[in-house]
């Protein structure tokens, strides 16, 4: 039994299939769903962070996306020169320079996945299991390293001081109200990753049968 | 027996008296405390009483009150009169949202201290080599496609140089200032023709061409009128001088100009005054006074020129040229039937065109009537050849058979604007009112009527009713432009406030209305200026930018300059004793700010505001070399100077900007 037969695990006979369509559907549907999910995702913001200062009428937006800033960003990088912020030019260099590739490998393993019987099935699965959670972390990382790398000369940096913003929810700071607000995208991240422990439920529930009658046959047949 | 018992209980005296009782009472009641709020105390019942308004003044309040944040709905472009000006106002609420800078140096917008764009708009203008920096403009015109205002262009002249301007909408700034090459004044500009093909303006004093010197003995024969059409290139947002041309007419004083429309499009209609062709009183006594000589006959002259005739014939080449400028010659109008006259009414004023196009309504300022003639009986006498010449040889129509009729308005009828119903509007100056009248078929078949007048406050002279004059007015508004307030205002010295007066205009005429359904809403002074005309546009028609659409911006050619300072770009180059800067502007810093400088240095400095925000406007001043800069987000400009005075020289930004403003300032150090 080569490697690749011990990864794509036990094949499905058609009658088999016939008589249970639903249970290997199931898993097939769940992660080709979140794959296309991710997919979409790429197109829509993770993360939208809103300002309101009396003299904004409209208020300030950021729209994060996985690879790029929009909305006002220029005014925003504007005002932070006063508390001594960083340039958002320097943050997140790595990982938005990555960030559609990668989102599409998660997207491409989910696909590739849909072939496999085996346990191998949660390498596959895992990174967009996970994704959301790393998405976090590093837009956390990203945030407490802003808040504390304050330019000591810039005009407001002492009156403000160091800060980690909020990843999600309100806060205030000199003039501003600010609420920050997972995006669609990151929404559809999520639902993915729930997806995906849903499709790996009935991926367990669908071939662990096969392959314990598999590795019963080859330990009998030994 | 229970007799009682049987009468219904609805019936019975007692209850009747009961809901008698209580119905007074909740009457009462209501009436003491109910709808507005009588008692309630801080109450505007209570302000009413207290200030002892009436009806009328609280609808005037309720109809001008605009709330704060709420835009007005339409937008007034008013002359500024010999401030050189044009101002924009709000309509109804009449607050003054910016005066555009023009003619005249005008410090808060940067327009002709330092910045060299409109120091070169503003040379330009300039007459014979002496620096004009003053004007008397007076009637602004906005552009017009099929005869509707498109809030793209206004264009405005100066009265006392024969100069135009043109601003643009996008930015609400002067782009071009052209000065006519053959007079040195007008009045009958500007206006403009449907599509805004050609700007018109219309000369006012004669002289000879070219305001060359000619003894005042020689006035029939050398002093000569005219008119000119400017071609407008739309694209490049610019007058065309090259396929400009003017004609020249008999020196006749002429006057406001009007250009045809929808039936009488190409056509353009002039007043005129003085064909008694006076020539003043001289020192010795000899002749007579203007105002008496330009006042003797009974008539004068309407100019109804064909323009599109006359531009076939100046792009023929059949033209004699005054100072390079092709022109018309009065016998070649004649000869090629350009050029006719109607007689009208002593010394008229205004010539306005109906929306339809089907008549020309004209005013003699010392005759009672509007006199309206009519564009197809026109027609009809030049085909007749209905005329007899006047002594130049211009034909001049027969005065019965081009008159449709004639309203009876008041004293001193001077202009006259059109609603949406078929009623006119004339200004009357010396009754000091505003005529509504009825205009007849196609508008309405029992026209040609009186409905009112109300008194304006005082001595009116232009009016402006919302979209007035063009193929489709508003109504609903009208604006009273009022030469005098005298009592109307705290007098702030002995130079009054002009006061432009609000009128409502959207109640139809009625017999109990001795003002024609017309009322008095608002009294605005402006003291800054003359106005004399002005048109108020649908707000919705103007898109001004917010910001400048890219950063480098150079409102003079409306494109990014090339020599522009970016972010990360500013420099300083030297190159033997001219030194060149490149500076940037944003909240709460210039860049660089310390510029060092050799006494004698010839220095070209840029500077752009890379500030992209909303209103994110900075100044940019160098105490003694008279600069100051507006730089709106986005905008570049440049300023070049000599540095004759050596000395240290804090520069700083003018427009308060963020909180950080007053540490927006460098050092321009020039040493000995």
């Amino acid at each position: 039994m080569s490697v690749l037969d011990r990864i794509l695990g036990p094949r499905v006979s058609k009658e088999e299939q016939q008589a249970h369509p639903q249970r290997y559907r199931r898993p097939k549907v769940l992660f080709t769903a979140a794959a296309l999910l991710l997919m979409v995702s790429l197109l829509l913001p993770y993360w939208v962070l809103k300002l309101d200062a009396p003299q904004f009428p409209d208020g300030l937006t950021i729209t994060a996306y996985v690879n790029r800033l929009a909305g006002d960003v220029l005014e925003i990088e504007g005002l932070n020169h006063y508390v001594g912020l960083g340039s958002f030019e320097d943050g997140a260099v790595f990982e938005r320079s990555i960030a559609i590739i990668a989102i599409l490998m998660l997207a491409g393993l989910l696909l590739a996945s849909l072939n496999v019987h085996s346990r191998w099935v949660l390498v596959f699965a895992l990174p967009a299991l996970l994704f959301p959670i790393i998405f976090v972390a590093d837009l956390q990382y990203w945030l407490w390293t802003y808040g504390h790398n304050l330019d000591t000369a810039a005009p407001l940096a002492n009156a403000v001081g160091e800060f980690t913003p909020p990843i999600f929810g309100p806060a205030s700071i000199a003039q501003f109200e600010t609420l920050a607000l997972p995006g669609w995208g990151f929404a559809m991240a999520l639902i993915a990753s729930g997806l995906v422990a849903t499709g790996l439920f009935y991926h367990r529930k669908a071939y662990k049968p096969l392959i314990d009658a598999q590795s019963a046959t080859d330990s009998t047949e030994a | 027996m229970y007799a009682r018992s049987r009468t219904p209980v609805w019936r019975r005296p007692s209850f009747i008296t009961a809901v008698a009782v209580f119905a007074t009472f909740g009457m009462l009641l209501a009436a003491c405390t109910g709808g507005n709020g009588a008692d309630g105390e801080g109450s505007y019942s209570s302000i009413i009483e207290e200030r002892g308004f009436t009806d009328a003044d609280v609808t005037a309040a309720l109809m001008t009150y605009m709330p704060s944040g709420e835009h007005d709905p339409y937008i007034m472009i008013a002359s500024g009169g010999h401030s050189g000006q044009v101002f924009v106002i709000g309509v109804p609420s009449m607050r003054i949202l910016k005066e555009v800078a023009v003619f005249t140096p005008e410090p808060w917008q940067g327009w002709g201290v330092g910045n060299l764009e409109t120091e070169e708009v503003l040379d330009a203008g300039n007459v014979d080599g002496n620096e004009i920096r003053w004007a008397d403009t007076h009637h602004p015109a906005i552009s017009e496609t099929a005869g509707e205002y498109d809030g793209e262009f206004v264009f405005i002249n100066d009265k006392a140089n024969a100069r135009v301007a043109v601003i643009d909408l996008r930015d609400f700034e002067t782009k071009q200032i052209i000065k006519n090459p053959i007079a040195i004044n007008d009045h009958g500009g500007t206006k403009v023709t449907p599509d805004t093909d050609w700007v018109i303006q219309g000369g006012q004093y004669a002289t000879p061409h070219g305001w060359e010197f000619s003894e005042i003995e020689n006035y029939d024969d050398a002093y000569r009128g005219m008119v000119t059409f400017w071609k407008f290139d739309r694209a490049s947002g610019r007058i065309d001088e090259s396929s400009s041309f003017a004609m020249e007419l008999p020196p006749y004083w002429q006057d406001l100009c009007d250009a045809g429309k929808l039936v009488s499009d190409g056509w353009v209609f002039c007043g005129s005054f003085n064909t008694e062709r006076a020539t003043g009183e001289g020192s010795d006594g000899t002749g007579e006074p203007f105002e008496a000589g330009a006042s003797a006959r009974d008539n004068d002259y309407l100019h109804v020129i064909n323009l599109d005739k006359a531009a076939e014939v100046a792009a023929a080449g059949n033209t004699f040229d005054v100072n390079e400028f092709p022109v018309v010659g009065l016998q070649t109008a004649i000869d090629e039937g350009l050029l006719y006259f109607v007689p009208e009414p002593k010394s008229p004023h205004g010539a306005d065109v109906t929306p339809g196009g089907e008549y020309i309504v004209v005013s003699g300022k010392l005759d009672p009537h509007v006199s309206i003639y009519s564009f197809e009986k026109i027609q009809q006498a030049i085909a007749d050849q209905n005329w007899q010449p006047d002594p130049y040889g211009v034909p001049v129509l027969d005065f019965d058979a081009v008159l449709e009729a004639q309203v009876e308005v008041g004293l001193g009828p001077l202009h006259t604007e059109f609603d949406a119903d078929g009623y006119a509007y004339t200004s009357i100056f010396l009754d000091s009112t505003v005529a509504r009248w009825k205009l007849g078929p196609p508008y309405h078949d029992d026209g040609w009527t009186l409905e009112g007048t109300l008194p304006v406050h005082y001595n009116i002279g232009h009016l402006s009713a919302a979209e007035g004059d063009t193929v489709s007015p508003d109504g609903g508004y009208l604006v009273a432009l009022n030469k005098w307030s005298i009592d109307r205002f705290f007098p702030p010295g002995p130079l009054l406030p002009q006061n432009l007066q609000l009128v409502d205009i959207s109640q139809p005429p009625s017999e109990e209305s001795e003002t024609g359904g017309m009322q008095l809403l608002y009294d605005m002074p402006l003291g800054m200026g003359e106005p004399h005309y002005a048109q108020i546009i649908k707000a919705d028609k103007l898109t001004p930018f917010e910001v400048y659409p890219e950063v480098g911006w150079n409102p003079a050619t409306m494109s990014v300059d090339p020599n522009a300072p970016q972010l990360g770009n500013e420099r300083v180059e030297r190159n033997g004793n001219n030194v060149e800067i490149w500076m940037t502007a944003i909240r709460s810093h210039f860049t660089p700010d310390r510029i060092e400088l050799q006494a004698g240095d010839n220095v070209t400095w840029h500077i752009t505001n890379v500030d992209t925000s909303f209103d994110a406007t900075h100044g940019f001043a160098i105490p003694g070399y008279n600069v100051n800069l507006s730089l709106e987000p986005g905008e570049t400009g440049t300023v070049e100077f000599v540095a004759n005075q050596d000395g240290t020289f804090p520069f700083y930004c003018t427009e308060f900007c963020s909180a950080l403003h007053l540490e927006m300032a460098g050092y321009m150090l020039i040493e000995p």
